[in-house]
């Protein structure tokens, strides 16, 4: 939200905790973040078998999930969607 | 006898203080840099919190729980271990960064216009196994637009001939230019996926250099409104080597970290990093002091996230090719505490 909307720390920290359904302090804390980030999809510490699977998205599969989430354009995930889909599996 | 306190100096030397002798330093830092920069000393309460930090024989510190910020990087890894792509997944995973910058060797926007090809190819490749915000950075760098290196005169060697009318006009020559390349290499990697550009050491040929960084960021903006722009400062105050460059009406050189940030907000960028120099004479007390003393009204001020440079030889950190870790943390921790900053 810095990056990509100039947002102040303080506002960037209470719009993440408000898209996510956590307080500002959870965003703080590893331990419930990991939960967050599993349930909603956006990637994280990779480590198979112990933390992630195969079911758990990770990076442009992640992306995706944070772009919808928090409701912000990613560019990549707009060049990966519209390079992507131009064809439809009837169509190759 | 009061205790001695193991602290470092501004070149990394491990030395032994007493604790009012850091209290002297970081005294003497404020009241220099307040004096320098024209602006306030730091308050008797931010001094006795300074103090805390620095009057501990602790290995490492950190801010308390709740007041982390956003950590964001100037060109992830060296290029020595596995891929770029490796560098950034690295960088990610392991040391935690909360933006990833990919970066070309030559570190600077003219030679990476070159390779641009290979570059967006990277890029796009590394997009796939990352999650943080992945950008691209190089430096404007106007000194690679002089000969021998590029096609305008040098300056910095018309100047001590006297020849200030060519040295200027190359100057102008040269800000055109790298502006035109910066834009072009933006526009490449927004095709090839980045969530940001950065302009870093943005100034460090002087005037002439910021004014190409601020040209290239304005268009920039216009072109991608929704990308993010960030700029890293080379140093604390703008050198006038042209003397008589504006943008938006205000004269360049001699600038502080307060109106680079409002000029480079104007211009459109979505983050500031001011860049204080670090002495290397004295005590990273003092040197903090001082950084935090010239960056206050920079950050008070602020219209967007400001993300304090700190490293080798910048915002308190010892001018060594390996900062201290003992060090670096506590030049960090007293610059998110005292400046309530966004980031680093």
């Amino acid at each position: 939200m810095q990056i990509t909307r100039g947002m102040r720390l303080t506002e960037a920290k209470t719009y993440v905790a408000g898209k996510l359904g956590v307080s500002v302090l959870d965003l703080s804390d590893p331990t419930v973040m990991l939960d967050v980030r599993k349930e909603l999809g956006l990637g994280g510490i990779l480590e198979s078998g112990e933390i992630t699977d195969i079911d758990d998205p990770m990076g442009i599969e992640a992306k995706f999930n944070i772009a919808a989430v928090l409701d912000v354009p990613v560019n990549c995930v707009e060049r990966f969607r519209a390079k992507a889909g131009r064809r439809r599996p009837a169509q190759i | 006898m009061e205790a001695k306190i193991r602290t470092r100096m501004g070149d990394g030397a491990l030395v032994e203080m007493t604790p009012a002798q850091i209290r002297a330093d970081l005294e003497a830092g404020t009241l220099t840099a307040a004096k320098r920069s024209k602006s306030a000393e730091l308050t008797s309460a931010e001094l006795d919190h300074h103090s805390e930090i620095f009057c501990s024989n602790s290995r490492f510190t950190g801010v308390d729980i709740g007041d982390e910020v956003v950590l964001s990087y100037d060109g992830c890894g060296s290029q020595d271990l596995g891929t770029r792509i490796n560098d950034l997944q690295y960088y990610e995973q392991y040391l935690c960064a909360d933006s990833l910058e990919l970066y070309h060797h030559d570190y600077s926007y003219k030679p990476a216009k070159a390779v641009m090809a290979f570059e967006q190819d990277v890029m796009r490749q590394a997009q796939f196994v990352t999650t943080a915000p992945l950008g691209y950075g190089a430096m404007p760098d106007l000194g690679l637009y002089t000969v021998p290196d590029g096609p305008v005169p040098n300056w910095s060697q018309l100047l001590p001939l006297g020849r200030i009318a060519e040295s200027r006009a190359a100057q102008e020559e040269a800000v055109e230019l790298a502006a035109d390349d910066i834009v072009y290499v933006a526009d490449e990697m927004v095709e090839a996926g980045i969530e940001f550009i950065d302009l870093d050491t943005a100034g460090a040929a002087g005037d002439a250099d910021f004014l190409a960084a601020l040209k290239a960021i304005e268009r920039i903006r216009a072109r991608h409104p929704d990308l993010g722009i960030q700029i890293g400062m080379a140093g604390e105050f703008v050198l006038g080597m042209h003397g008589e460059l504006e943008y938006d009406g205000v004269r360049l050189a001699g600038l502080w970290p307060l109106d680079q940030m409002k000029l480079a907000a104007k211009a459109g960028v979505t983050i500031y990093g001011p860049a204080i120099n670090t002495n290397t004479g004295k005590s990273i007390a003092w040197n903090v002091a001082r950084t935090l003393t010239i960056a206050k009204p920079c950050c008070e001020a602020a219209t967007v996230p400001v993300h304090l440079n700190g490293g080798m030889g910048v915002g308190g950190v010892p001018m060594h090719v390996l900062p201290a870790g003992d060090a670096t943390c506590r030049a960090s921790r007293a610059a998110v505490d005292i400046l309530r900053l966004d980031g680093l």
